[in-house]
């Protein structure tokens, strides 16, 4: 139509008569039928293989589901993964605040940090801590004047259980600070910029003003990192400590039943993750609460807890 | 306090009821200069307007008042008080942190993006300083804050989150927040460039009402109708110097610089 005439729908007389006889047809889209149908073969070639051989040997597998020593080792990574977790969002916090800090030393300081925690592979940190009395034999603290007022042999108190906190709070960290960096600067500068003007000073405005809208951000990748913590954690069997998968490969060594304990592992480790996911939701909504104006359906909830997945 | 304040007067010929004093201005980043030497009085109680192009230095001189932006010479003092210095024979000794915070308290300031805390409601935006930074009781605040509200006409919005408002409510709860402090001077940064044509009007007339009750304002904006009804002076900023100021009627009127009357003809 020409610019300046005026849009106008003109219908010949009739044509509403024919337009309600139309009928559409839709499209046939072959290939989402073949996608279908082979993603159902697999599904049941897989389950067959599952169901029938005997190897798995699901009744073992059931039969050690609840073993004492298994629920033992359930309750250590579950106490490793949320102190190391917490220890991290504590001194991933200091770090993150120390990077955007005026001071370049601070800055410097943070930067080299996280390049180092997250550089080196964790089971190397690991390791390292576990045979830190190589390095250093005795800490002791001793103040002029008074004399030596604390004093321990490394051996004493880096036990593994110590060591898998210091070595695994010190890695995470270096990714948490890196999260929560991001979500600090994620929040818009007017907002800092207001809050001074109101008379509210730095440390003030960091706790009340930027940190809560960081947490928006910050949350989704940090329940990720919980749960990716919680898989990392299986890494101190190798200093034997008697987490899930210690117990289990304890239990195997003696009984050969290799794979049925690995899927009593797999097991635990899918269950928890899955209510992770769940808490994880509706700490998202709770924070997220500014944003939301009608209520989030249940729904998704239920979804987020299958989709086995942190982010949204 | 006041003794500080009347060793200011004496020493600077500060005017008697002067709110914003500035002499001589200056403010550069690096290489840039801003600000060339700003000579300006606000009186209690009056509105002054600052127009001019964007680039002009109008909202650098704005944030100097409170000392968002630390100047770099010249003399300005908000009630006879430096706000970010204590002056000790020949010295301005920069204040410590609390200090600064607490007479940055009685400066209110309005940003053109509002920046109202996005976490928080309508209630908890107005009540958070009141409560964090001058101790007062969370009840008292809430009632303080109720008669803001009101008188911005936005009580029934208490429980929303700014989200939830259009720019012009989100200015007007700004506006409360910032009253709830009980500032000595408002600073206003373009509060209504960032808004819809329409809903200017509300906020303008939130603004007018506060010029009314006697509130000393100063105002960065392109409402040149806003300024000549409202405004005590207008002020019109070119380059980082003050080019012309005067009473708004006649200066509107009857520009004098050629660079005036050029900027008028345009935003007219």
């Amino acid at each position: 139509m020409e610019a300046g005439v005026p849009a106008e729908i003109r219908a010949e007389p009739g044509a509403a008569d024919i337009a309600s006889r139309l009928t559409v047809v839709p499209r046939r889209n072959y290939g989402i039928w073949i996608g279908t149908a082979l993603a159902l073969v697999l599904a049941a070639v897989i389950f067959r293989a599952f169901a029938s051989n005997p190897a798995f040997a699901w009744d073992t597998a059931a039969g050690y589901l609840f073993h004492p020593s298994i629920m033992r080792g359930l309750g250590t990574t579950l106490i490793l993964t949320v102190v190391i977790m917490l220890l991290a969002i504590v001194i991933g916090t200091v770090i993150a605040i120390m990077r955007v800090s005026p001071s370049p030393v601070l800055r410097g300081f943070s930067a080299v940090y996280v390049w180092f925690f997250r550089g080196v592979p964790a089971l190397i940190q690991l390791i390292f801590w576990f045979n830190l009395s190589l390095l250093v034999r005795e800490i002791s603290l001793t103040l002029p004047f008074i004399g030596t007022v604390f004093s321990a042999r490394t051996n004493d108190f880096m036990t593994p259980f110590v060591s898998a906190i210091v070595a695994l709070s010190l890695c995470e960290a270096g990714y948490m600070a890196e999260i929560i960096r991001a979500g600090i600067k994620s929040v818009p500068s007017g907002q800092a910029e207001a809050a001074s003007a109101l008379g509210m000073p730095y440390r003030m405005t960091l706790k009340r003003i930027t940190l809560p809208q960081a947490m928006r951000f910050v949350l989704p990748p940090t329940g990720n990192e919980a749960i990716n913590l919680l898989k990392m954690t299986s890494l101190v069997t190798f200093i034997a400590v008697d987490d899930l998968f210690y117990s289990a490969q304890s239990i195997y060594a003696r009984t050969f039943e290799t794979i049925p304990l690995l899927i009593v592992v797999a097991f635990w480790y899918l269950a928890v993750v899955s209510i992770m996911s769940v808490g994880q939701h509706f700490l998202e909504r709770h924070f997220g609460r500014s944003d939301v104006r009608t209520e989030a359906m249940p729904l998704r909830a239920l979804r987020n807890a299958f989709s086995l997945r942190g982010t949204r | 306090m006041s003794n500080i304040k009347t060793e200011n007067r004496a020493r600077f010929s500060v005017p008697d009821n002067s709110m914003v004093f500035a002499r001589g201005v200056r403010k550069s980043y690096a290489q840039l200069e801003v600000l060339k030497g700003i000579d300006l009085d606000v009186p209690v109680g009056s509105v002054a307007c600052i127009i001019g192009p964007s680039g002009s230095g109008k909202s650098t001189f704005l944030r100097c008042i409170n000392h968002l932006e630390k100047i770099s010479g010249g003399i300005l003092l908000v009630d006879s008080q430096f706000v970010g210095y204590d002056l000790r024979g020949d010295k301005l000794h920069e204040v410590r942190d609390d200090l600064l915070c607490a007479r940055r308290a009685e400066i209110g300031m309005l940003f053109q993006s509002f920046n109202l805390f996005a976490h928080m409601t309508v209630m908890e935006n107005l009540i958070e300083a009141p409560t964090q930074v001058r101790r007062v009781p969370v009840d008292q605040a809430k009632a303080e804050a109720e008669v803001l509200l009101r008188r911005v006409g936005l009580l029934d919005k208490v429980n929303r989150y700014p989200r939830e408002l259009s720019g012009g409510q989100q200015q007007r709860v700004a506006i409360a927040r910032a009253m709830a402090m009980k500032p000595k001077v408002l600073l206003f940064d373009e509060p209504t460039s960032a808004l819809d044509p329409e809903l200017v009007g509300e906020v303008l007339q939130v603004m007018r009402d506060l010029a009314e009750s006697g509130m000393t304002m100063v105002v960065v904006t392109h409402e040149i109708g806003f300024a000549r009804e409202i405004g005590d002076q207008l002020v019109f900023m070119d380059g980082g110097v003050i080019v012309e100021q005067g009473a708004p009627r006649e200066m509107i009127a009857n520009p004098q610089s050629p660079r005036t009357r050029e900027f008028l003809s345009r935003v007219l």
